[in-house]
């Protein structure tokens, strides 16, 4: 995109002042270099973001904004209730919840590196990843209901991990609010065989090491050393957030004109916080929400079982699980009154800042884990969530590094065989069952992730604590 | 594109799908057949097993989308991969016989799951009497 477009209001800020139909500015927070090699469709999307009914403060877009449907992804809105403030499906995405968890192993890489090989293989065999990947698990309609009502909480109680889990996970492991009547049985149908399965596409699991430390008192807190291993783990809500994702966006496009919002394109569908089909959509995204969060922490447990079966005395800790697809129900501060708001976050995360009622004790002092996934070659970073953010994002910060070349140019460019070669070369072992999607996902397939962490450090979205390279990956 | 046929288009994140034909019914089934190709080369998948698909929506357009979630929600609660379409349309009803086989990721090297059929870039257009049909997934 053109500066020119842009005002610069900060390091690293860029305002769109209204224009047209825009209730209020929006706001990119990325470097020259990022903001220059994003598609012009991101300032076209956020433009139309800051046209919607109920609007508040500004329309924003993080370092990694690319182009999206409706809302760009590493966009974040959130909009006022009593402001006739809508909820948009498109505004969410269709993997619904999608986010990170990381486990820390209690290992130290000399531990690993005698069996990397076999880890690898065992977390490819006990993990179902990629197309068509099914687990052991069915849920029966009852069970699918309490799953959807308590995410991660029923999963605990099924013996998928431990209570002491929920204190870090979002939320403690489940949203108020989740509407199963609201979810169709085609959704709960695509689910069933889903349970516990990472899915494909950018979705991973990866057994890493902590190679460098930034903030020292955040990775002191997080109980992160360098050598640690620790392993994250990438998925969301799979089929049955796809198909709630599906529905929903068609529905929102007659909500929209039967509550005559005008859309300048129509992929913002949307309908009213406060409207029968807008109360559907919250209460069966919240369903997605548990869902997601449940799948992660029934993943968990097999990679707790795996690693126990090659390292008996492995206890693999719970460091935090954040999601960067959801609309939630939040308190803000606007012109000095607290204001009850639903903030959308499309590939973006919730980056509470230091304090927050929400985080967990343990971390009140340092602020919300945030963890940015890149490709398989440079790992992850581990952030740590700003006061600051909260007057630039809403407490949001970036969630990845963005594509940028897209699937049909990796095909192209790269093999699979060749990828996995290369990777293997630095010390990456990756197991996948498709070489296709392997070259899909190659690493120069995917921007900078170091420009995308310091623009959102630069800016103050949230801090860098420590950086994460990995030594398996295992691809959906 | 000739008159009859399909293409990927590009899409930052995810895939641009395009089918072309004499009639609207022929870019449908183009469309499809891009579909399957996001996930895995149609050649390779066998026409074994017969599936039904059923919409009805006025929009044109929103028609193509329907009919495209149907073979996506098809996909993935059957594991399934299909490669032979054929598409009836009339007064907003469509009916379609799609063929095709489970899922085998030795056979087909399948790429990624599709989440679903977006807005974007969703048209279906008669220009010249070539029908385009396209919109982008989300994988």
């Amino acid at each position: 995109m053109e500066l020119s477009l842009f005002e610069e209001i900060g390091p690293s800020m860029w305002q769109i002042n209204p224009i047209k139909k825009m209730k209020v500015p929006a706001v990119i927070y990325a470097s020259r270099e990022l903001i220059q090699g994003m598609d012009n469709k991101v300032y076209e999307q956020l433009c139309n973001v800051a046209t919607l009914p109920g609007i508040v403060r500004k329309a924003y877009a993080m370092p990694d904004a690319h182009w999206g449907y409706g809302f760009p992804i590493g966009g974040v809105a959130a909009f006022d209730p009593d402001q006739g403030g809508i909820v948009s499906a498109g505004g969410v995405g269709f993997d619904i919840s999608c986010g990170v968890r990381l486990l820390h192993t209690g290992m130290k890489r000399d531990q690993l590196s005698p069996a990397k090989e076999t880890l690898a293989e065992l977390l490819y065999e006990k993990i179902p990843s990629g197309v068509g990947s099914q687990s052991h698990l069915r849920l029966n309609p009852q069970e699918m209901d309490e799953m959807l009502l308590s995410g991660a909480r029923w999963a605990i109680k099924k013996g998928f991990g431990s209570e002491a889990d929920l204190e870090y996970i979002e939320e403690r492991g489940f949203v108020e609010g989740a509407k199963p009547e609201a979810i169709s049985e085609k959704a709960k149908e695509r689910q069933k065989p889903e349970m516990g399965t990472l899915g494909s596409g950018n979705h991973y699991l990866e057994v890493q090491e902590v190679t460098e430390i930034f903030h020292h008192q955040a990775a002191e807190t997080l109980g992160l050393q360098l050598g640690d291993i620790v392993v994250s783990i990438h998925c969301g809500s799979r089929g049955l957030g796809h198909q709630i994702g599906t529905e929903y966006l068609r529905a929102m496009l007659d909500a929209a004109k039967k509550y005559n919002i005008t859309l300048p394109d129509r992929e913002l569908a949307c309908a009213p916080i406060q409207s029968e089909i807008g109360d559907a959509y919250l209460g069966a995204m919240r369903g997605a929400i548990n869902c997601a969060m449940a799948n992660r922490q029934i993943i968990t447990q097999f990679t707790r079982n795996t690693f126990g079966e090659i390292f008996p005395h492995s206890n693999l800790r719970l460091v935090y699980d954040v999601s960067h697809n959801t609309c939630k129900s939040e308190w803000h501060k606007i012109d000095g009154e607290n204001k009850r708001l639903f903030v959308h976050r499309k590939g973006a995360t919730r980056a509470f800042g230091p304090g927050h009622a929400e985080l967990p004790e343990k971390y009140k002092k340092i602020g919300q884990p945030v963890f940015i996934g890149g490709s398989m070659g440079v790992g992850s970073y581990v952030l740590v969530g700003t006061e600051k953010s909260e007057s630039l994002s809403f407490s949001s910060a970036c969630h990845g590094a963005g594509r940028a070349l897209s699937r049909t140019q990796a095909m192209k460019t790269w093999s699979g065989p060749d990828v996995i070669r290369k990777l293997k070369e630095k010390g990456v072992i990756v197991r996948s069952g498709s070489y296709r999607g392997v070259a899909e996902e190659a690493p120069d397939a995917y921007k900078d992730l170091h420009s995308v962490v310091n623009s959102a450090e630069q800016t103050g979205l949230a801090l860098k604590v420590a950086h994460l390279c990995p030594h398996i990956c295992i691809k959906g | 594109m000739n008159s009859s046929n399909w293409e990927h288009f590009s899409h930052q994140a995810d895939v641009g799908i395009r089918g072309t034909g004499a009639s609207m019914d022929q870019a449908f089934e183009m469309a499809a057949y891009a579909l399957t190709a996001v996930v895995t080369d149609p050649k390779n998948v066998t026409p074994e097993t017969i599936l039904h698909i059923h919409c009805n929506e006025s929009d044109r357009e929103l028609l193509f989308l329907d009919w495209i979630n149907a073979i996506i929600y098809e996909m993935d609660t059957r594991k399934m991969i299909f490669s032979d379409f054929k598409v009836q349309t009339h007064n907003g009803e469509l009916y379609a016989d799609i063929k095709g086989e489970r899922i085998n990721s030795k056979k087909h090297d399948p790429a990624v799951d599709i989440k679903g059929a977006t807005l974007t870039e969703l048209k279906v257009t008669n220009e010249n009497s070539q029908w385009t049909a396209q919109c982008v997934v989300d994988v």
